[in-house]
């Protein structure tokens, strides 16, 4: 992947140059390992800043929110998706936007590479398919495969759904892959050790909400954990309150949540806040053969009446 | 002040005795990372770590603390009678104190401590700790301690500084406070400070980024506020209010009742000016009601605002914390030297 981004800064110049679009939203390399930084370029000299490794991780649908410019975006699939949404959900009109895909072969946990190694990470160098990883005293090079997300280890949509421009040739599809391995696992857990897992998980949530605002669909102008009149939540940091928040956000994501794991990228303290959501995107794909984000042409499953639904009790 | 030598068994042991005439507090390892907790009896405090994820902050003022306790049962006499719920103020020790945590500790005090108003919750609470720091030798690559008027062999805001010599700890009283913890451990073998000089040079060379402040000194709150440089330093925050809640030296909290059934408390939570709620008025006007302005206020605040009414430097210790778990890679370093080295007209 990291030969994309001679392609990106040209396509990305040519928008700009040719005035089709007023920004590009891409990624500057970060100041610390493994983590690159939103930015937006609005002339050919901000787009030499950009840079596409598998530390580009953030999903930046989530920077289109209600915007009214002329935007050029890179996307990999899930932000694709994620913008699939946004247009469905009128966050962003199509017209708007010049999407430049890119085919993606996964983003790198930062987590999975910090336990590889004792000391502190200072260097990271990325290869076609390897990391070099250094410190003061270490360096060990990694696969790039075996430290990619969990999310993008049973990603279905690597490429693009919706673009206008592509940076590279599509990559092929994972085929073969459990993806609801870690869901079966809990489902097959009974109440009392579901309820153990789940406060476990939530022991050390600070309630900071990256979670929640990383994530492109948690764009409600007031949040519920943020209302008063009537107050849904306590704000202090009982569990019920914190547990609160998190099954209510989830439920809120059903049919929408395209698993791209920016939640849990966001997340200070490590918290997989994704089991959540991608429970309910097993049910929404069992129950309805959905998946979120792949058309502008499909209403969510959620969002429709249809008169020949099979369950009677909503007719 | 006392210079003592521990050998590393006498350490544990002198814990144990401790544990007697404290509250003994201590980084603890949680799944991979570390956080400041009461050690239960026999329990170590683990020095393996670099630094804890939240700061102590979360032990003075921790998120949710509970002022008032009060009862809505109008069969009780004092039904609607806020009073003061019960703490227990008997001295405590936290041990593996960071040198940046000990001197967050002097930069937030005046803020709680004020010839108007003492914020007692926060005062009993610093008040019955004794601090006892630990060195870093190994600081990580996110520190810039050095350039934010501390440094890892910093005892400013500590009662005793411990630094680990490898096969034996040399332990530094600071306060008198810190004298009295030592003799309480029984810790009473002089130590020299000869081998620590070394040290401590070796650690701060290790500390490679840096902050300057000069420049922002000199100019007017005004320039630095108007200056072009916000809007694209804000772009990519997403206003989790993250960096606000690992920061030693972030202060701010909410006051909120909380009812259940007919008994109720009042408590305060850490609160955070990255969030749009923090400035909202009851007529729906929002002051800070864009994200610029948000990220603004916050970098203002610790480098401008600070500096210019203390007179102590900025309200950053340079601990890192922020760095490293902001969810974009909004680095304070980055922004502090970029409002530094702005060409101001
Ligand atoms: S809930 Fe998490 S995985 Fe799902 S769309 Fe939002 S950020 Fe992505
Ligand atoms: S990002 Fe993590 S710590 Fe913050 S609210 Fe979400 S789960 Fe909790
Ligand atoms: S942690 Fe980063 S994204 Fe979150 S509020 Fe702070 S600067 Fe913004
Ligand atoms: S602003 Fe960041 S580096 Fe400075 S004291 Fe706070 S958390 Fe540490």
């Amino acid at each position: 992947m990291i030969g994309y981004i001679d392609k990106i800064k040209e396509i990305s110049k040519g928008l700009l140059e040719e005035k089709k679009v007023d920004m590009i939203i891409g990624f500057r390399k970060g100041t610390v390992p493994m983590i690159n930084e939103p930015c937006v370029a609005k002339t050919s000299a901000d787009v030499d800043n950009f840079v596409w490794d598998s530390s580009c991780g953030i999903n930046l649908a989530n920077y289109l929110t209600g915007r009214k410019e002329k935007i050029g975006i890179i996307a990999k699939g899930c932000d694709s998706r994620n913008i699939v949404n946004h247009i469905i959900e009128n966050k962003i009109n199509r017209e708007q936007l010049t999407i430049i895909g890119v085919p993606c072969k996964g983003m790198v946990d930062r987590s999975k590479v910090k336990a590889l190694v004792s000391s502190d990470i200072e260097e990271v160098i990325e290869k076609e398919d390897t990391m070099v990883i250094s410190g003061a005293d270490f360096e060990k090079t990694v696969k790039t495969s075996d430290v990619i997300s969990k999310n993008c280890t049973i990603c279905m949509h690597r490429n693009p759904v919706i673009f206008d421009e592509l940076v590279a040739e599509e990559v092929d599809e994972q085929k073969d892959v459990n993806r609801y391995e870690d869901i079966d696992k809990i489902e097959a857990m009974d109440s009392g050790e579901k309820w153990n897992y789940f406060e476990d998980m939530f022991k050390s949530c600070i309630r900071c909400y990256a979670c929640r605002n990383a994530c492109p669909l948690c764009y409600c102008p007031t949040c519920f954990v943020d209302e008063s009149k009537p107050q849904w939540v306590g704000k202090s940091q009982d569990p019920i309150d914190i547990w609160t928040f998190h099954f209510l956000r989830a439920y809120h994501c059903a049919g929408r949540c395209t698993d791209c794991g920016a939640c849990v990228r966001a997340c200070p303290m490590d918290i997989d806040v994704r089991l959540l959501t991608k429970k309910l995107e097993k049910d929404c794909f069992e129950m309805f053969n959905w998946e979120a984000g792949l058309s502008i042409d499909k209403r969510p499953p959620l969002d429709v009446f249809n008169a020949d639904d099979p369950d009677g009790f909503i007719k | 002040m006392k210079v003592i030598k521990i050998d590393k068994q006498d350490f544990t042991s002198g814990i144990e005795k401790l544990a007697d005439s404290y509250r003994l507090f201590g980084p603890v390892k949680e799944k991979e990372s570390y956080a400041f907790q009461k050690l239960e009896k026999g329990q170590l405090p683990d020095f393996n770590f670099k630094n804890t994820r939240l700061s102590i902050k979360s032990v003075i003022n921790p998120q949710s603390e509970v002022m008032f306790e009060y009862s809505l049962d109008e069969k009780q006499t004092d039904h609607h009678v806020m009073k003061e719920a019960k703490k227990d103020y008997s001295p405590r020790a936290i041990f593996g104190v960071r040198p940046c945590d000990g001197k967050s500790m002097v930069l937030v005090k005046p803020n709680f401590d004020t010839l108007e108003y003492k914020d007692n919750y926060w005062l009993d609470s610093y008040n019955c700790t004794t601090f006892v720091g630990l060195a870093c030798n190994d600081p990580c690559s996110t520190c810039f301690c050095t350039s934010a008027g501390s440094g890892p062999f910093d005892e400013t805001g500590l009662d005793v500084l411990l630094i680990d010599m490898d096969d034996y700890y040399i332990a530094k009283a600071v306060t008198s406070k810190g004298e009295a913890l030592l003799s309480a451990a029984s810790w009473d073998t002089a130590g020299t400070l000869d081998d620590v000089e070394d040290k401590k040079s070796k650690a701060e060379k290790k500390i490679k980024t840096s902050v300057s402040i000069d420049n922002i000194k000199d100019r007017s709150i005004n320039e630095i506020h108007q200056a072009s440089f916000w809007e694209d330093i804000a772009f990519s925050c997403i206003n989790c209010g993250t960096c606000t809640y690992v920061c030693p030296t972030c202060w701010c909290f909410d006051i909120q009742d909380e009812n259940s059934g007919k008994s109720g408390v009042r408590m305060r939570n850490w609160d955070s000016c990255m969030f749009p709620l923090f400035t909202m008025h009851g007529t729906g006007h929002n002051p800070r009601g864009e994200k610029t302005q948000r990220v603004r206020q916050r970098f203002m605040h610790k480098l401008k605002y600070y500096l210019d009414k203390y007179d102590q430097g900025i309200q950053c210790v340079g601990c890192g914390r922020c760095i490293q778990s902001c969810p974009v890679n909004i680095d304070i370093r980055r922004v502090c030297n970029i409002m530094n080295d702005y060409n101001y007209e």
